[in-house]
């Protein structure tokens, strides 16, 4: 079994460590098994999670008296959905540039003696908890935004809606205090740069060195080096740094609770209004009976989150093992 | 393309040096190619002073467009635009397309570093700005909230030397109360399953589907989290209420109990990443060794293997408590809220110290002007968070680097 590596020995007279020694064994052979169990526990915990949520979803989907529901729970849910997914992808679309940026400049742009500290003062970003920042978005970043959604309001929307007769919905109404999703994409922005920026900044390190002293032996300019030997060594080490900060987004609650308000579903990102799966169930969960249907609802909200964020990392584990051979990330 | 500062003469020695006669060939393409390797360098202070340059203009753009008022947001934003385009055309008229390029890409690159430090500068001054005042307070570190809530409006405002009083202490003992029982939960886990995975598995579907599975937990949303254990817990209440095995129902889920279980979910799947790479950099020499002497596996594992790597556990599982300690979304969901001190973790809900702060700012408590108090409060909550967030991962360094087992004298 798992004592191959014990040297097998016959003389019982004299190894009474080893031969003889029957409890022993027994310990070794328990803890084998409990390490074991420990591993099977973690699996069931997993099943657990995925099963509880599954089986307790059901009566969102299906109520005895009224039979199949599945109609009302998609009208239900679907705004949140949509709202996490816009939230998210916003957030991304701001961070990545800059934490592939902060990367960059750490890994190859930095002076070498900095460098390490600097990654340190970006490493604290992630050391700030979720809810600090949904306090500085709530207290701090909405109110300097506002005059940025006036302005994206005004010329927009207000300016074409008077003049060409059509306004680009997103930034129609009000900005008020700036409690809108956009400043809550802005904070997970900033949430989500100091996890892209460490994945993809261990990738930009374990370039090859000869591949960058030759680039640069031949001529190549400091970027023409990066275009050439980092970016293609690290792409899909980038990408799915880019996916773990998705996933991060997709997920995180307090930022989105404390900075939006308002609830109803718009098309507007700029003014109160709209909401994301996490935040449907932070301000609900609690007030809610057990076993009732908006329970099963915002159970089966979690159940979609799950499966969204599931899905975001599989796919970024699956980019990693198809470039396995010639990139950092694995 | 303009070439003002090139130094024929001294390629010219060279190339003569090494030839021995003058090429007329290469002559004539140095009057057309600039020497890209030692000529055509913009001086030192070019990058200071285009900053220099866009910090001036950005300023002017920025005050003529808002109408002759100070905002830092577009003096920054036109600063930066000035800087990168202006440098971008005096290298491209003085050293060429390519030079531009690659000076253009290190100039967004500088400008990327210095937006990320905008938020976090701005969200450490904002912290401790307010912070310090609240933690400076009376009876902020030995007050619960319990007084606070009790006092009547008028007496709030007008009696009283310090009206809405009132303190984290119950904040603090909650958190430490749940984050020591979740960490107590997931470290036997955590650690055995490494150990599992490291000692015992032979890369069979068990280890692989443990190390695949871990990764999928890495990925629960905290709130999904929070979400499992509550409503597991009201499952497992209500059917033990059913069956006579206790008096609680499914209502009586918020206890710091709950809480523990949620974070463990989150917790688990960190412990084993990072101790199992811990034990993986154990040398394989030092378990041989012990197998020679006779010493079983087990003993081997806990007095070898876990010795030599106990500084990597040990900063391994101060981070995942790092982790956890600042989580809202979950706790929130299972261990509520309470204004005053609770020990019991089976009993009432449990306040913690990221759900005071969300708590305090959402539903400041007091009238009009003294609401102030209530937030500085928060903010002082938020230092303190933060402070013990950053000391547990300085802590995690420490320990990393202090007890790291000694690379020398094998």
């Amino acid at each position: 079994m798992t004592t191959t590596s014990e040297p097998k020995t016959t003389d019982k007279r004299t190894n009474t460590l080893v031969s003889s020694d029957k409890a022993g064994a027994a310990v070794d052979r328990g803890f084998a098994a409990l390490a074991k169990f420990a591993g099977i526990f973690i699996l069931i915990i997993l099943a657990f999670v995925a099963l509880f949520l599954s089986w307790n979803s059901g009566g969102a989907l299906y109520q005895e008296d009224e039979g199949l529901i599945i109609g009302r729970f998609l009208n239900y849910a679907w705004p949140f959905a949509l709202g996490t997914v816009v939230v998210a992808v916003l957030a991304l679309v701001m961070s990545a540039p800059v934490a592939i940026g902060v990367a960059l400049y750490i890994s190859h742009y930095a002076p070498p003696r900095a460098s390490k500290t600097i990654g340190y003062i970006i490493d604290l970003l992630a050391a700030i908890p979720s809810v600090v920042y949904g306090a500085w978005g709530m207290f701090v970043l909405a109110p300097a935004m506002v005059p940025l959604y006036r302005w994206l309001n005004q010329w927009l929307y207000t300016w074409p809606q008077e003049n060409l007769g059509f306004g680009i919905p997103l930034f129609a109404g009000s900005p008020g205090l700036g409690q809108n999703i956009f400043t809550a994409s802005v904070v997970l922005a900033v949430m989500v740069l100091p996890i892209i920026s460490s994945v993809c900044r261990e990738i930009f390190i374990q370039t090859p060195k000869l591949h960058e002293e030759a680039a640069l032996a031949l001529g190549a300019t400091r970027w023409e080096m990066i275009k050439m030997a980092v970016f293609p060594f690290a792409r899909a080490g980038v990408i799915s740094g880019i996916m773990l900060g998705l996933g991060r987004a997709l997920g995180e609650t307090m930022a989105v609770v404390m900075v939006v308000s308002g609830l109803g579903f718009q098309w507007s990102i700029i003014s109160a209004g709209n909401s994301t799966i996490p935040r449907e169930i932070a301000l609900n969960f609690g007030e809610t009976a057990p076993n009732s249907e908006r329970w099963h609802q915002l159970i089966a909200l979690g159940l979609v989150l799950f499966i969204i964020t599931l899905i975001v990392n599989m796919i970024a584990r699956w980019i990693v093992s198809r470039h396995k051979e010639f990139s950092g990330a694995n | 393309m303009s070439q003002t500062h090139t130094k024929p003469e001294t390629r010219r020695a060279s190339s003569a040096s090494s030839n021995g006669t003058p090429d007329p060939v290469e002559q004539a393409a140095q009057l057309v190619r600039p020497n890209t390797i030692a000529g055509n360098q913009l001086p030192s202070w070019f990058l200071f002073a285009t900053a220099a340059i866009g910090a001036v203009a950005g300023f002017v753009i920025s005050w003529l467009v808002t109408g002759f008022q100070i905002n830092y947001a577009l003096w920054f934003v036109f600063s930066a635009a000035v800087f990168v385009v202006v440098s971008y055309l005096i290298t491209r008229a003085k050293q060429g397309k390519r030079k531009a390029t690659d000076g253009l890409w290190r100039n967004l690159v500088y400008v990327a570093f210095v937006i990320a430090l905008i938020p976090l500068v701005s969200v450490i001054w904002s912290v401790t700005a307010d912070g310090v005042r609240g933690i400076t307070a009376a009876g902020f570190f030995t007050e619960d909230m319990s007084q606070n809530a009790s006092q009547s409006r008028e007496r709030q405002i007008h009696e009283g030397e310090r009206p809405m009083g009132g303190g984290v202490l119950h904040a603090i003992i909650g958190s430490l109360l749940i984050t020591l029982t979740a960490t107590v939960i997931s470290v036997p886990i955590g650690l055995l399953t490494s150990i599992y995975l490291v000692e015992y598995s032979r890369g069979g579907p068990l280890s692989r589907g443990i190390t695949f599975f871990v990764d999928v937990m890495t990925g629960i949303p905290s709130i999904v989290a929070g979400l499992f254990g509550a409503a597991a817990v009201q499952v497992v209440l209500s059917i033990g209420n059913q069956i006579g095995l206790w008096s609680y129902g499914p209502g009586n889920y918020r206890m710091g109990l709950t809480a523990a279980v949620a974070l463990s979910v989150l917790m688990i799947p960190v412990v084993v990443r990072t101790t199992e790479e811990m034990l993986r950099v154990v040398p394989n020499e030092l378990r041989e060794a012990s197998y020679a002497l006779g010493v079983r596996k087990w003993r081997t594992i806990l007095k070898v293997v876990i010795p030599t790597a106990i500084s990597g556990i040990a900063a391994g599982v101060t981070l995942a408590i790092a982790r956890v300690i600042g989580e809202t979304a979950p706790i929130l969901l299972t261990a509520g809220m309470l204004n005053r001190v609770n020990w019991d973790m089976l009993n009432d809900a449990m306040m913690t110290l990221p759900v005071y702060i969300y708590w305090t700012f959402t539903h400041p408590v007091g009238v009009g002007e003294l609401t102030y108090l209530s937030e500085q409060r928060a903010w002082g909550a938020a230092l303190v968070l933060i402070m013990i967030v950053m000391a547990l991962n300085l802590i995690a360094r420490i320990i990393a680097t202090i007890f790291a087992p000694k690379k020398t004298g094998r």
